[in-house]
């Protein structure tokens, strides 16, 4: 009994920051619309500017003091992100902004790393409060009772703000139609700077408060950032109570599943987040979300249509240059290429769901990792010849992501994402912790294919073939009626569904389809590098494939492949830098800011401008 | 008091405004006549900057307003009240009003949330329940009364007889006399063409975002090949 109420008190002061970082994503959420992936980072910048003030200011005032102003400087910092990196894309078509905090996101990384070096900070304890207190005969820090005491306050501030002041009236006004509240005289920039300043600095606040208890390290952004999700997401996005209930409920349940299931701690919070969505798809406290009710309702979509001749010859001659390389290009030149053209199919297979579906996946790399991990363990375990292991991979992936679809698609727009993004973690956690199968952290090694193709250029034809194939093959199906029912659906649910279109079906099978294609793109993956690893299927693969998809331009599928093709080379250059995260991070914000349609929207209306493309007739 | 000099607006490559021009004068109450698709709501949106015109200006008090942000256009007096209502339906009526709130402003009529509940009692009633819970009708006075918070001098109304009760709609007429007797400048879109000559001293008529009348509604009397033409009787 002791042991339990011990466990439940510290699942609630883990609950403090999760919920003042929660809290901040979900008010930044509900007005801007944004999915500030970035709000991890914010969260790491309060820890570590905490514990700079707090070794700089002594005593009880120094302590509390460095709490209150990390989190000012951090609502401050936002305040620059939002000014400097989102004010300049707001009319960017929707989830683009994403793009712009990943950048973000790299640009703290480096910073903190310049400014606070590599090495994990201890957090100094609370004065006063470093003891512990015995309840039945049980510790507990007298610090995380503190925090227990100290967030309903916070919760009640933050209610209060919310219902009853006029600001508060006004965010949550503009939470639902901020055109409508600007057309009544309210500055809107103004008060998305002052929503990101307060969401910002309730991140800071999060991570100063829980430096007794954790410290200052260079990977909390983004080990905190999925939780955070998990919390908004339970909770109900926009919804400041649901996002305290939720907190309180994983952390709690985070402290029970360390305690007595400690194989399956990191599935446990995604499993909660899939059952809730699928009894409640808006969260516990969360609204029905309507497309379009934000007054926001991006430019029509054009149109497509296969490319012209211009477009043609340009591929025709690419692909002859591509079947020349061996003959003139390195092993390594051949690799480097191998690896591009795999990521450009799985960047296809994203763009393809994502554009004519639609239905943006947060968590696509699930997939590609999926595919590549069902030949690896059919390789290890059953010794399949490659050739059959290889065919099984884009099946399996695609079996996959007809399970995983099945529950998804009943979402739509930001929930849809974040449920892909908690299956593909579930998925993730299940081969990272079932190390007894899978190999855990240590993957699986010695995948190779048979011997015909086992040289660097037999491989390097074999990936050419089945990737440029794979791409070939989706724009077919754009192309096709398929496609065309594909893009009613996203265009209008409601009229393809009036037209006799089986709307969920026809999302269903896009999605598996581009499960499998990601599916093959992890077989040759896997068959090139001899070996697969957990983090081929993470948050952070799901997240480059995004990133490629929007800078390429997520309108065409060329978009998907150029963005690949660019990020994959500059990658392989900037790598060698020591700060090239940074670098990177930049150039990912000046895409987003120079070029809002991507690189090749952007090329697209230069062509147009200077004559050499079509312009497409207009939508009448 | 406002004047629309050639405009021309978009949506997207769509041309719905193709060189309009017409005024508004001081204290004048102004009923938008046209078909649907004749670009009444652009024109609507146009005035207040929410469709920003591609070219052409759009004077108020002889202050050139096009391409300025909505809510400076709004703070300059300009109230908007749009035709799909567009009420906050999670907050309360209070607070959809306290939304609405400007200074009061020189010129223009004062109003107080008690004025509002006086002239719309119903809302009155149910000032503490969400937007959501509102019927058509108190909608529609929600979106008025919102606007008024704002203490506009010239009130934007988009088609306010769309789709309500024919005894609310006699009584919106009602209200609308009482804004011109108080002075308030109002332009009214409408389709219901015996609502808007009960309400309004002059018709502007537009097809294909061009102006095809322009004149008093005894002079439109006159000209029932005009009404035949351009309006659906």
């Amino acid at each position: 009994m002791g042991l339990f109420v011990a466990q439940l008190l510290t699942g609630l002061a883990n609950a403090a920051a999760l919920f003042l970082v929660a809290s901040g994503l979900s008010l930044i959420f509900g007005v801007t619309r944004i999915v500030n992936f970035a709000h991890g980072s914010l969260y790491m910048l309060g820890a570590y500017v905490g514990l700079t003030l707090m070794n700089h200011l002594p005593g009880h005032f120094g302590f509390w003091g460095s709490i209150v102003m990390a989190g000012l400087i951090v609502g401050l910092i936002g305040v620059v992100i939002e000014v400097c990196v989102l004010r300049p894309v707001y009319r960017a078509p929707e989830l683009f902004q994403l793009v712009a905090t990943f950048g973000v996101i790299l640009v703290i990384q480096d910073l903190a790393l310049m400014i606070w070096g590599a090495e994990d900070q201890l957090g100094p304890r609370a004065p006063g409060l470093r003891s512990v207190v015995r309840i039945l005969g049980e510790p507990v820090p007298q610090y995380d009772l503190a925090l227990i005491a100290i967030t309903p306050f916070i919760l009640f501030g933050l209610w209060w703000f919310i219902a009853k002041t006029r600001t508060g009236i006004l965010v949550r006004a503009a939470t639902q139609d901020r055109e409508m509240v600007g057309a009544l005289g309210v500055n809107q920039s103004w008060l998305f700077t002052g929503v990101f300043f307060l969401g910002s600095a309730l991140a800071g606040l999060g991570g100063a408060i829980q430096l007794p208890k954790g410290g200052a390290d260079l990977l909390m952004d983004l080990n905190i950032i999925s939780a955070v999700f998990v919390v908004v997401v339970v909770g109900g996005m926009g919804s400041i109570p649901g996002a305290f209930i939720a907190a309180v409920l994983i952390s709690v349940l985070n402290v029970f599943g360390v305690a007595y299931v400690p194989q399956s701690t990191l599935v446990l919070m995604y499993v909660v987040m899939a059952v809730v969505l699928m009894v409640k798809p808006y969260g516990l406290l969360g609204r029905e979300e309507k497309a379009g009710e934000h007054g926001q309702v991006g430019e029509v979509e054009r149109p497509i249509r296969p490319a012209g001749l211009v477009g043609r010859s340009l591929v025709v001659v690419l692909l002859a240059v591509l079947a020349l390389v061996p003959f003139f290009a390195s092993t390594f030149m051949q690799v480097l290429i191998t690896d591009i053209v795999i990521f450009c199919l799985f960047a296809a297979s994203l763009q393809f769901i994502l554009s004519s579906g639609g239905l943006v996946s947060f968590g696509h790399a699930v997939f590609f990792g999926g595919g590549a991990y069902v030949s690896a363990l059919l390789v290890t375990y059953s010794e399949t010849p490659m050739e059959v292991a290889f065919l099984l991979a884009p099946l399996g992936a695609g079996l996959l992501a007809l399970g995983i679809g099945w529950f998804c698609i009943r979402l739509s727009g930001v929930y849809f994402a974040m449920l892909t993004l908690a299956f593909s973690q579930l998925v993730w956690s299940l081969v990272f912790q079932w190390g007894s199968v899978t190999g855990g952290d240590d993957g699986l090694v010695n995948i190779w294919p048979s011997d015909w193709l086992s040289g660097t250029t037999a491989y390097y034809y074999f990936t050419l073939a089945l990737g440029v194939g794979g791409i070939l093959v989706l724009r077919h199906i754009i192309h096709s009626p398929f496609g065309y029912t594909l893009r009613a659906t996203r265009d209008s649910a409601r009229q393809a569904e009036a037209t006799g279109i089986d709307v969920k079906k026809v999302q269903w099978l896009a999605f598996a389809l581009a499960g499998a294609m990601a599916g093959l793109a992890g077989g040759l993956f896997v068959f090139s590098k001899g070996s697969i690893f957990p983090n081929e299927l993470e948050i952070a693969k799901s997240f480059d494939a995004l990133i490629v998809v929007f800078l390429g331009g997520v309108k065409t599928l060329s978009g998907g492949v150029v963005g690949a093709v660019f990020m994959e080379s500059v990658k392989d250059w900037l790598t060698r830098l020591e700060y090239w995260r940074l670098i990177l991070g930049l150039l990912i914000i000046a895409v987003v800011i120079i070029a809002p349609e991507g690189i090749v929207g952007s090329l697209r209306k230069f062509g147009e401008r200077i004559g050499l493309v079509k312009e497409q007739e207009s939508m009448q | 008091m406002l004047e629309i000099n050639a405009v021309h607006s978009f949506y997207g490559k769509a041309h719905i405004l193709n060189d309009l021009s017409f005024s508004v004068g001081k204290g004048e109450v102004v009923a938008l006549l046209g078909r649907n698709g004749a670009g009444k709501t652009t024109t609507m949106k146009s005035i207040m900057q929410l469709v920003r015109p591609r070219s052409g200006t759009v004077l108020f008090n002889g202050k050139d307003i096009t391409g300025v942000s909505p809510h400076k256009v709004a703070q300059l007096g300009l109230g908007y009240v749009p035709e799909e209502r567009r009420i906050f339906t999670d907050l309360t009526i209070l607070e959809n009003l306290e939304v609405g709130r400007q200074k009061p402003r020189e010129g223009a009529p004062v109003w107080t949330v008690d004025a509002l509940f006086d002239l719309f009692p119903n809302l009155s009633e149910r000032r503490a329940n969400r937007g959501k819970a509102l019927s058509g009708g108190e909608q529609q006075m929600l979106t008025i009364a919102r606007t008024l918070m704002g203490n506009p001098s010239l009130l934007l109304l988009d088609e306010p007889s769309e789709g309500i009760a024919p005894v609310i709609v006699e009584e919106m007429a009602q209200t609308i006399l009482k804004f011109k007797s108080q002075g308030l400048t109002v332009i009214i879109s409408e389709q219901n063409l015996h609502f808007a000559k009960i309400v309004a001293d002059r018709a502007v008529i537009i097809e294909g975002g061009q102006k095809k009348f322009d004149d008093s509604f005894d002079a439109l009397e006159q000209q029932p090949e005009v009404r035949d033409a351009y309006l659906s009787v």
